[in-house]
């Protein structure tokens, strides 16, 4: 909270970066981890191709060189600028707790980095010198290899970012003993990697299905034949990524339900684990459905039948995404760091002071009579905005009509009497971070967006409000006046 | 005590300055091996985003020219091949600085970020869009050889691209420093007016020229480049000319450009470690000039006689200027930074306080002889309140009416909140409450019977 408040107000500040971490999630899985392997498997299937006197099908090899051509140019511009995204926008949305990990993983992150640079010098050589390889058999057969090895960088970056997310869903080692090894081993670490390896396999194979079928000609000999290894190569995963779905839905809602102060499932995460559910099944059979028709029907699949497949697998992945950001909740960091960036810790201060008087960025640091409406804003910034807005996706005016029910008119008695014990009904929430006064400052701000429609400015377009308590010059005075009373002792 | 003062007083304006807290963890290094590692690393990116920039501008310089002489085009086509792949080393290698940054100066940094928040995250669609561009540029070079109007503007848009993103990274690496501006700029555009933006960025962009002007030297007169084959009409001796010539015009401009540089920092992080370093690389600097110069005017073999001298002091020269970068921040940020740390200080010390308050409290109110109905309401309050009120609808029904309906029926109130059900079409359902233990139930569930309707 000590951080001036970037803030989007129609489309949520969550979603920012969830679009942009989903996105880079879909590319890495579909078209880096699982699309290198796949891609080297059928480059190698073009050297039993051969003819006699051929190093290897030089037109299999084309259309192999261009489903590479693809994933290259879509994970080195798309893929590359979305991972860079997620530093970007958590730093927008998130800068407290993106800046704990960071103080926290920094060697993890700088090791995952090193992998990153190998492999993005791999795939340039890889991908820059295949038509070159094509001159001698040994240059071929070590540009296969070269392939592979790029398979394995890509994996290994997986295995370690899988350890970071790890450890920050793992319920509160944060305190005990905030390290990477505890990623390693939380009880999450090994059923997500087990998931999300066969899951990659998965993808690239339905992705990679869809540009053999372009890169083809119907009724081709080709197409039937690399319609064929790819259904094998998805076939193969399938029952792994069930397997590993499996796994991890067991282990996920046991880690968490450890993490939550109260034990209470609620509704919004059974409904959400139900969906999960029938999403992977779907998702994972359709796959296979496709798979098996090209399998034994390679002639019938035409480029349209795989588009649904493709869309259901990256639509699979999106949610399980989100469904893993939102069992964190309360905590953006267990039993550490609230969603809202608060430290569970500091709450005590927050409860007893209220959030105003030790916030940087406020235009007010106390709660008076003229002021109600002014506080209400800028504890909404303070407390809220990093998961709600006044008028678009999540408003906060939304929730309290839903559950009050009050359609037209929401009552500030019952939402201020709401925010002092909303975590114990709703422990997704964190607990309201402020004493009485502000509770109702927030509630008179609250229907006074339900009455104005206004929309909430974050400081990109608004700037900052100092508090004056602390400026520079507050603060020098301050610490003279301590630095005196020490003297006059 | 008197001495923070005395370097505060340049801080004390009118208008506010902040102190913010900084997050209560330690760094996860000493500080000054994260700033060798922040210097280096971010040069080393550095160097790549120049090659990129640069190779892009030279690139459409020389197609536009190809137009009319039809060996240009070809140049550019050779030079057009080395952006994407400088491209992607320089995004890799701005992770390590991009990390460093974001532990050394957290504050600094996020709160820059921030303020110029809409234009920050437009840097990833802007770039993806133009690395997308160079893609298209370079893969259809044939599809559009008749039509190169098209083909020029793909880069075109590239280049227009590339040439605003340094903005966005100067105004924000530009607006870390100054805190004290932090509560008068309003948006990005404004935090773009600071002084000493403009000048920085050209001062970056002949650089960039310069980087890939020996660059392009370097690349021409490898042994194992087919020159002959892809450049047809041109020797390599003209390459190298043009290389060396680019890189030692863009390193006079430099020269110019830096003195503006200087004098538009604010003085606050102005210092004589900053001047001798920011003069050392300058003194590295001319020497190597001297040699490009006199390797200009050398035969055709031994224009690149001194090449890699020329690159190994400006190497150093980079250094030092990259230093000198981090000195002007260190020295303009420090009095800030110690006023954060008292600010994060005094705020563990509050904290530490209203603990044991809040401790000394809850015991005291554990060893309180409750009534049972006192302990039916802590139990009330603890998992009830959110929703319920003793006489008035709140999320859930009030509380009396409970005690009407289950009057004399105490287990079916047990059952009820274990394991609520819907009756309410205006209202949500409730949420389970199974994990209330036995003894806590029934103290609370004859706490909402009995409670008096008076």
């Amino acid at each position: 909270m000590d951080f001036p408040m970037f803030h989007l107000d129609w489309l949520n500040n969550r979603m920012l970066i969830a679009g942009i971490a989903t996105l880079h999630v879909i590319i890495n899985h579909g078209l880096a981890v699982g699309f290198i392997p796949l891609v080297t498997w059928l480059e190698q299937k073009g050297l039993k191709r051969s003819g006699a006197n051929q190093i290897t099908d030089l037109e299999w090899d084309e259309k192999v060189y261009k489903m590479m051509k693809v994933a290259f140019i879509i994970t080195t511009t798309i893929g590359a600028m979305t991972g860079v995204g997620i530093w970007f926008s958590a730093s927008l949305i998130s800068p407290s707790s993106i800046g704990s990990l960071i103080r926290v993983f920094y060697w993890a992150w700088f090791t995952e980095w090193i992998v990153f640079v190998t492999e993005v010098v791999l795939i340039m050589i890889y991908f820059l010198t295949w038509k070159n390889s094509n001159k001698s058999l040994r240059a071929k057969i070590r540009h296969i290899r070269f392939g592979w090895f790029l398979s394995l960088a890509s994996w290994i970056t997986m295995t370690i970012i899988v350890a970071i997310l790890g450890f920050m869903m793992d319920p509160g080692n944060w305190n005990s003993n905030p390290n990477l090894i505890n990623g390693f081993t939380n009880p999450l670490y090994l059923p997500q990697l087990a998931f999300r390896t066969p899951m990659a396999m998965l993808m690239a194979g339905v992705f990679g299905l869809l540009l053999a079928t372009i890169f083809t000609k119907y009724g081709t000999e080709i197409r039937k034949d690399a319609v064929k290894s790819i259904s094998k190569w998805i076939i193969l995963w399938a029952p792994f990524t069930l397997f590993g779905a499996f796994w991890y839905y067991k282990a996920i809602p046991e880690g968490m339900t450890a993490n939550m102060s109260t034990a209470v499932g609620t509704i919004d995460f059974a409904q959400y684990y139900g969906l999960l559910k029938y999403f992977i099944i779907g998702g994972v059979s359709l796959s296979v459905v496709i798979a098996v028709i090209g399998l034994f029907k390679a002639k019938v699949i035409r480029p349209y039948m795989v588009v649904l497949p493709v869309v259901f697998a990256f639509a699979f992945l999106g949610f399980f995404e989100r469904v893993r950001e939102f069992v964190r909740k309360p905590y953006v960091i267990g039993q550490y760091m609230y969603s809202n960036l608060l430290l569970e810790e500091d709450m005590v201060v927050y409860q007893q002071d209220g959030i105003l008087k030790h916030a940087t960025y406020t235009s007010v640091n106390e709660v008076t009579e003229d002021n109600k409406l002014e506080a209400g804003k800028n504890v909404f910034m303070l407390a809220c905005s990093r998961c709600h807005t006044g008028q678009g996706v999540n408003s906060v005016v939304d929730v309290f009509e839903r559950m009050t029910g009050t359609k037209d008119t929401l009552n500030v008695a019952i939402m201020a009497a709401y925010m002092p014990n909303m975590h114990t009904g709703r422990n997704y929430m964190p607990p309201f971070p402020g004493n009485e006064a502000e509770a109702e400052a927030l509630a008179i701000y609250i229907r006074h967006l339900q009455d104005s429609g206004e929309s909430i400015e974050g400081v990109q377009t608004e700037g900052v409000m100092v508090s004056s308590d602390y400026t520079v010059k507050a603060v020098i005075n301050k610490q003279n006046k301590t630095n005196d009373n020490e003297d006059d002792k | 005590m008197k001495m923070i003062n005395s370097l505060l007083i340049s801080l004390q304006t009118n208008i506010p300055t902040p102190v913010p807290k900084d997050l209560p963890l330690p760094l996860p290094l000493p500080e000054w091996l994260l700033i060798i590692i922040l210097v280096i690393s971010f040069l080393a990116h550095l160097v790549f985003v120049n090659l990129m920039l640069g190779g892009t501008l030279l690139t459409l310089w020389s197609q536009i020219k190809g137009l009319k002489d039809k060996k240009y085009d070809l140049l550019a086509k050779e030079i057009a091949s080395t952006i994407t792949v400088n491209k992607s080393i320089a995004v890799v290698l701005g992770v390590a600085p991009l990390l460093s940054i974001n532990v050394l100066y957290t504050v600094y940094f996020y709160s820059a970020n921030a303020l110029t928040g809409l234009v920050w995250i437009a840097v990833i669609p802007l770039v993806t869009i133009a690395f997308l561009l160079t893609y298209l540029h370079k893969y259809t070079w044939k599809v559009f050889e008749n039509n190169k109007a098209i083909h020029i503007s793909f880069l075109g848009l590239a280049t227009v691209i590339l040439l605003f993103i340094p903005f966005i990274f100067l105004t924000n690496i530009n607006l870390m420093m100054f805190p004290e501006k932090w509560a008068v700029v309003k948006g990005f555009f404004n935090a773009m007016m600071l002084p000493n933006v403009f000048p920085r960025y050209f001062h970056f962009l002949f650089a960039s020229l310069a980087v890939t002007g020996l660059f392009l030297f370097w690349y021409m007169s490898r042994k194992n480049y087919e020159f002959e084959n892809l450049l047809p009409g041109f020797t390599r001796y003209d390459i190298q000319k043009k290389g060396y010539s680019l890189a030692l015009i863009a390193s006079i401009c430099q020269m110019l450009m830096g003195p503006i540089v200087l004098l538009t920092l604010p003085a606050k992080g102005m210092g004589w470690n900053l001047i001798l370093v920011i003069f050392t690389g300058v003194a590295m600097a001319l020497p190597a000039m001297w040699m490009m110069w006199k390797g200009l005017q050398a035969s055709r073999e031994n224009i690149g006689k001194n090449f890699y001298k020329v690159v190994t002091l400006m190497t150093i020269t980079v250094v030092f200027m990259g230093s000198g970068r981090q000195i002007y921040r260190a020295n303009a940020l420090e009095p800030h930074q110690k006023l954060v740390k008292l600010r994060t200080e005094e705020f563990q010390k509050i904290k530490k306080e209203a603990i044991v308050k809040s401790k000394r409290a809850q015991a005291a109110e554990n060893s309180a002889d409750l009534s049972l109905a006192d302990k039916g309401k802590k139990v009330f309050n603890q998992n009830c309140a959110a929703c319920h009120k003793p006489k008035e609808m709140l999320v859930g029904p009030p509380v009396t009416e409970m005690a009407t309906i289950y009057k004399d029926n105490k287990t079916d109130l047990i059952n009820w909140i274990k394991k609520p059900g819907k009756k309410r079409p205006n209202a949500p359902q409730m949420p389970g409450f199974p994990q209330i233990s036995d003894e806590d139930m029934s103290t609370l569930t004859e706490y909402i019977l009995t409670i008096n309707e008076s």
